[in-house]
């Protein structure tokens, strides 16, 4: 009887430890614009990058892309990590990180055009891959999508569990003779987003990014 | 069947509700004998049911108070025994040590004594020798030899004078002897006065003790009888271990906290820092372990010194176990000592990575910059890894202090909260009562016109044969 009872109370108190840990991590894909009409303000990835990674803990997820003539391929990841369990070995990774991030931005070519669906999927796919709890996609882009020709993108996107944010997003010589354009294409990508099932925000302050992560 | 529909049985509405009223009432009225005694036995069943309860929680508070009584003597008597076996192993000690000198102290106090009557006896003053030459002077004197005994006595005179001289020296000679042996009879006195000084001492420090065993003995005695004042005693000594113990335990808990922050983000380096078991880091887990097997080795060590007496396994060990217990917990203690003044070290480490990793990531430069006073931080961050484990070994004997007196205490609380309880019954009881008899009169209020006619008739017949009784209807509504 007593060792019944012990043997209850070992599987008890065993069976919390062998469940599945508890997902507990974040996500975070960083798509930079690098199109001609958005280059100069790539610099800006940077202070996002290191804002991110200054909020980023233990095994969580980062990975920073460029938007170009065609986004949807691993090869325009430009730096990606999940950092270690290890508090020190996850700090080491942030600064090779951030000196990635830094080395691209000084070195950025400018693209003929701005594929952002794909970048979006490639996201969503390295997202889903990484299985993190909670799972954000920041865009630092004027969000006009100029696809080249014979690039198919009219795919409906799963932003189910996603959230994502739309950064420094610029208003281009043509909105400002006609705001409605810009704020069509503000209007355009919400749909996409919360039709999917994703939230979406726009965040165009850098100097207060205290609610992003 | 609504209230307006009742009273359309008539076509005034008025006659109806008077005839429904008289019918009502006369209806109360001939149910009234069976309807009081339906409330005066509900009523009293309540009353009773709650006076039973009542009687029941008090039984139970006496039967709880019997065993808090007993549990309070029994650690009273406990800790009596252990005060008066203190007591007795401390004169043990006293005279096993005053004996151990005493055959010493005996022949230095002899040798001492023996030389001090030689020396007495050598001191003895020489009595001075009987003058001879007074006789013979004057029986010369006495002589008619015309001037012939001039000469003999001026002859006589030279002799003794020489011979006072002699005299003289030979006394102060003499003097000068005695006095050198009273002097060297100073530092034996001194010797005795230091033995005897001691042997009060001693003999003092006994009679103390020995008064102090009296009293543990009498208090001892009056717990053993039972008595009321000693239990007095003891059960407000327990509240006030109770709650004393209870500080030191709130202060012992917040010296855990703060080891546990000194050790938590070190563990993550070793264990993980996102592992979690239920709700919980393993990391956090693991440094509350280690600071959970410090208390208990340092329980373990108190047993085994048997400071403390919470584990009778460990006080009943032999004593060459108890001291290699002794030595094994104190060593797991030092290993879990030195481990955390690691771990402390570490954690200035990894705090300093990470502030600089932060600076370069905000592209604070100025922050990078090691402060030269920084090692006095991690020494004091060491120093506290290395000394709490040590510092909370002594959560034992608060730890004993208060679970022996929480037994105490807690029987107290039950037992007031059992007295309130049988207080709150007994009143319900009564209330229940009361509320029967009002529940009776508020019954006959509407009734009030038929008992009137019923009393004026009862007067009526009783009016011929007696005066009318005060017990009537009315006075028992």
């Amino acid at each position: 009887m007593t060792r019944t009872l012990l043997l209850l109370l070992a599987a008890a108190l065993a069976l919390p430890a062998c469940a599945p840990p508890q997902a507990r991590s974040t996500g975070v894909y960083l798509l930079i614009d690098t199109s001609g009409s958005y280059n100069r303000q790539v610099t800006k990835a940077e202070q996002i990058t290191l804002y991110a990674l200054t909020r980023l803990q233990s095994a969580d997820s980062i990975a920073v892309a460029r938007i170009d003539t065609g986004s949807f391929t691993e090869k325009d990841i430009i730096a990606k990590a999940t950092f270690d369990d290890r508090p020190s070995t996850a700090n080491a990774q942030k600064r090779a990180f951030a000196s990635r991030v830094e080395k691209f931005i000084d070195q950025s070519p400018p693209a003929p055009y701005t594929d952002i669906t794909g970048g979006l999927l490639q996201a969503i796919e390295f997202l889903n891959e990484k299985r993190t709890a909670h799972k954000e996609i920041l865009i630092l882009s004027d969000m006009k999508e100029e696809l080249a020709k014979g690039y198919v993108r009219d795919i409906p996107l799963d932003f189910k569990g996603f959230d994502v944010v739309a950064l420094n997003v610029t208003k281009l010589r043509s909105d400002n003779f006609d705001p409605r354009q810009y704020l069509g294409r503000l209007d355009v990508w919400r749909e996409r987003v919360e039709k999917g099932g994703g939230h979406w925000r726009v965040i165009n302050d850098l100097d207060h990014l205290e609610g992003l992560l | 069947m609504s209230m307006s529909s009742l009273l359309t049985f008539t076509p005034w509405p008025a006659v109806s509700a008077a005839i429904l009223l008289i019918l009502l009432v006369t209806a109360l009225y001939l149910a009234r004998t069976t309807a009081h005694q339906a409330i005066q036995v509900a009523a009293g069943a309540l009353s009773r049911g709650l006076r039973i309860a009542a009687h029941s929680v008090i039984h139970a508070q006496e039967r709880l108070a019997a065993r808090n009584r007993q549990v309070l003597l029994a650690a009273g008597r406990e800790s009596k025994e252990r005060v008066v076996e203190r007591e007795f192993t401390r004169v043990a000690d006293t005279v096993r040590k005053d004996l151990a000198g005493y055959p010493d102290m005996h022949r230095r106090l002899s040798e001492s004594i023996l030389r001090i009557e030689e020396d007495q006896e050598k001191a003895a003053e020489a009595p001075p020798e009987a003058p001879g030459w007074a006789q013979a002077v004057k029986v010369v004197a006495n002589l008619d030899a015309r001037n012939a005994g001039a000469e003999i006595l001026s002859d006589i005179h030279k002799s003794m004078v020489k011979a006072h001289e002699e005299a003289m020296d030979d006394y102060r000679k003499a003097s000068s002897e005695r006095h050198a042996l009273l002097r060297r009879m100073a530092p034996d006195w001194r010797l005795i006065q230091q033995a005897l000084g001691h042997v009060h001492k001693s003999v003092e420090s006994v009679i103390g003790r020995s008064q102090t065993i009296d009293r543990h003995m009498e208090e001892y005695e009056a717990i053993v009888r039972g008595e009321d004042r000693a239990l007095s005693v003891l059960s407000s000594s327990s509240i006030v271990y109770f709650f004393i113990s209870a500080l030191v335990l709130a202060v012992a808990t917040a010296g855990t906290a703060v080891n546990f922050t000194l050790i938590a983000r070190p563990m993550a380096e070793m264990v993980g820092g996102t592992n979690f078991i239920g709700a919980f880091r393993t990391a956090d887990i693991a440094a509350l372990v280690i600071i959970m097997v410090e208390i208990s080795m340092g329980l373990f060590l108190m047993e085994s010194l048997r400071i403390t007496r919470l584990f009778p396994v460990i006080s009943a060990l032999s004593d060459k176990i108890r001291v290699r217990m002794v030595i094994i917990t104190f060593l797991i203690l030092l290993l879990m000592a030195s481990i955390e003044a690691g771990l402390a070290y570490m954690r200035e480490v990894l705090l300093l990575d990470e502030m600089a990793t932060n600076a370069l990531l905000r592209g604070d430069n100025s922050a990078a910059l090691v402060n030269s006073h920084l090692w006095i931080t991690t020494a004091a961050q060491m120093g506290m890894g290395f000394v709490l484990p040590f510092a909370l070994v002594f959560v034992a004997i608060p730890l004993e202090t208060f679970v022996h007196s929480l037994r105490t205490v807690v029987g107290l609380i039950g037992i007031a909260v059992l007295q309130a309880l049988a207080l709150i019954l007994r009143l319900l009881g009564n209330g229940a009562r009361h509320l029967g008899a009002l529940a009776c009169r508020l019954y006959d209020l509407p009734l009030f016109g038929p008992l009137w006619v019923e009393i004026r008739m009862r007067e009526r017949t009783r009016n011929g044969a007696a005066p009318p009784a005060e017990t009537t209807a009315w006075k028992e509504a």
